[in-house]
């Protein structure tokens, strides 16, 4: 193992901390956050991200006490998405004090929750150059944290410190992407979502009773890991496409599927993409389409057939080195099964002419892909025997299903 | 997808004189073939109280001799930079849509947008070359200014809120100009002796560009044809 998997593995059997309350906060914060990308993925597909001019504040009202009356057309989903964001902001919050109170001890404990608490209200300030300056404190947070993480023998405070440090960025992000108008920001906005979304998942997971209990280090995983590294990154790069897509409006820039333009690869030369956009009846003001834009949705579209085989084989030989009834057999059937599905979702993107519910099922297939993709890295990086085997398997993988 | 050939003629038909050296354009530009159906939009509740009835995109809007109109015609070579005189035009918000659909400004021309609903809209200029901008307009009767300082065909502006908002706005650094009526007649008014491209652009065809040469007090005949798109 290397890089950012190492350290969060390492960090979370460092940890494994079997705190039922914990564990279920992380969960419930987890669905909050899965609940607020399905709310981004409305305000995009229904391409009103720019519904709400200002920021932090709602045409002109302090973003609480927006009256309900106004919340018309796309308002509606942008405002909604802000305030979803700030409940995901304030769980993610309790979730690091939460680690720190159990963690921590002393004045580095009341150092930490005392920054907590003074961000929290400094955040109540609410102008935009209070949210830059706590962000760029944030970004020296998340170095700061992710280095502690590697050494500390208590390392879940310092993820969980680094998922707060992360939503306050990602919340300014939201916001800059509004007040610059710049596309480009939105699109570290969507990544920076799914990363946040699978941190969040991966706190939940190392909270756990089950990986508590599960012995480390029992099976032998062969190459599976690799194969779980190698799809889950390419399930990443297919969500940073996707959110260029989104961002830059360019999820019609091809109408039609499996074609494209009616050929398997379309012209891109200045003449077609003229006709492109003159033969297009478009009823919302859609950006136009350009080299650029089929350019990203084909590879997007060779990147998810690349997905799609990667996923579907590491599923193979996932059951067939541990059987359908272990816990890794069942998850990589669970991973091909919402690969498929997220694969009809883009084709139905489509067919629907990006129909919103549509659209945002695509979405948040895509973020469920990738965190499941990283739990089995995280389970891989527990179970998996690294040098010396160990006899008696329990736990996540089920014993009689292992080969010998 | 269903093919078509339209073909925009623009005939200048009279000239007249109304400064020394000087005469109007007018013209009329038709479409030649059978234009794509318009798409149905589905408004909001509100939007919908505002204006009741079928509403449909407005991509070719056909009259008369099958006159086309919301053509943006202009002088696109041969014409002085010249500064905007008068009052600028008003993009207004009414019913849910952008009246009108397209419009003219000179660089550096205040235009006057203004808000007729009785709900909220944003007004979001998309520019390539321009500033792009997005400010609110939560009231009923509001008016704010703004201006363009380069030359660009088309700018969009839209609605974030109404997704269906759009309409666009055509800026150059002259006054000669017109936006076809819904018969696809147009006028450019004073424009000086001299030798022009005047071209027509509509969002669904091919812009196109014929010289032509205005003397004062003489009439003026060309033909702009548009290849197939």
């Amino acid at each position: 193992m290397r890089g950012p998997q190492r350290l969060v593995f390492q960090t979370l059997t460092a940890q494994s901390t079997n705190d039922i309350w914990l564990h279920r906060f992380a969960v419930l914060t987890a669905a909050a956050t899965l609940f607020l990308i399905w709310m981004g993925g409305l305000v995009t597909s229904h391409g009103v991200g720019m519904a709400v001019p200002d920021w932090p504040t709602t045409y002109g009202y302090n973003m609480f006490f927006f009256p309900f009356s106004q919340w018309v057309g796309g308002v509606f989903y942008e405002h909604s998405h802000r305030l979803i964001a700030s409940v995901v902001g304030l769980l993610t919050a309790a979730l690091a004090i939460w680690a720190w109170v159990r963690q921590s001890a002393g004045r580095q404990r009341w150092i930490v929750l005392s920054g907590i608490v003074a961000t929290l209200g400094l955040m109540g300030v609410r102008t935009q150059t209070m949210f830059v300056i706590l962000a760029i404190a944030a970004l020296a947070v998340v170095v700061f944290s992710l280095s502690r993480a590697k050494v500390d023998p208590q390392p879940l405070r310092w993820i969980a410190l680094t998922a707060f440090a992360l939503v306050l960025i990602q919340g300014v992000l939201g916001g800059l992407r509004v007040t610059q108008l710049k596309d480009e920001i939105g699109i570290f906005h969507g990544t920076l979502a799914q990363i946040f979304f699978a941190l969040i998942c991966a706190i939940a997971i190392g909270t756990s009773a089950r990986w508590a209990k599960t012995k480390i280090a029992v099976y032998d995983g062969g190459a599976l890991r690799y194969f779980y590294l190698l799809a889950t990154g390419m399930i990443f790069l297919q969500l940073i496409l996707g959110a260029t897509m989104r961002h830059q409006h360019a999820g019609l820039a091809i109408p039609d599927f499996p074609l494209a333009y009616g050929t398997v690869w379309p012209a891109t030369d200045a003449g077609s993409i003229e006709s492109y956009n003159r033969a297009r009846s478009e009823v919302t003001a859609l950006n136009p389409i350009t080299t650029s834009g089929v350019l990203l949705q084909m590879a997007h579209r060779v990147n998810a057939l690349l997905v799609l085989g990667v996923v579907v084989f590491t599923c193979v030989k996932t059951v067939r080195r541990f059987g359908w009834d272990s816990g890794f057999g069942k998850g990589a059937a669970f991973w091909a099964g919402l690969i498929v599905c997220q694969a009809f979702l883009g084709a139905a993107t489509i067919w629907t002419n990006k129909a919103a519910d549509v659209a945002t099922a695509h979405v948040a297939l895509g973020a469920l892909s990738l965190v499941t993709g990283t739990s089995l890295i995280l389970w891989a990086g527990r179970c998996f025997r690294h040098a010396a085997p160990v006899v008696e398997p329990v736990g996540f993988v089920n014993k009689s299903e292992v080969p010998a | 997808m269903k093919t078509y050939l339209p073909c925009i003629t623009a005939a200048a038909l009279l000239g007249s004189l109304h400064l020394a050296g000087a005469a109007d354009i007018t013209g009329k530009v038709t479409l030649k073939g059978a234009p794509k159906a318009e798409v149905p939009i589905a408004m909001d509740a509100m939007c919908g109280k505002l204006r009741p009835g079928p509403v449909t995109t407005r991509h070719y809007v056909v009259g008369q001799g099958n006159g086309l109109a919301n053509v943006f015609v202009y002088i696109k070579q041969g014409a002085q930079k010249t500064p905007a005189s008068g009052e600028g035009p008003t993009l207004d918000q009414t019913g849910c849509m952008y009246e009108p659909y397209v419009m003219g400004v000179v660089t550096g021309q205040k235009f006057k947008i203004h808000n007729s609903d009785p709900l909220l809209h944003n007004v979001h200029a998309t520019p390539k070359t321009n500033k792009e901008f997005n400010f609110a307009q939560p009231s009923k009767g509001q008016v704010n200014e703004k201006s363009f300082d380069a030359p660009e065909v088309l700018v969009r502006m839209k609605c974030d809120v109404h997704p269906w908002m759009f309409a666009y706005v055509g800026v150059v650094d002259h006054p000669y100009f017109a936006v076809t009526d819904k018969d696809g007649n147009f006028t450019i008014k004073n424009v000086p002796a001299g030798k022009y491209t005047v071209e027509a652009v509509h969002l669904k065809a091919a812009p196109t560009g014929k010289t032509a040469e205005v003397e004062a007090g003489k009439t003026v005949n060309f033909e702009l044809e548009v290849p197939a798109s």
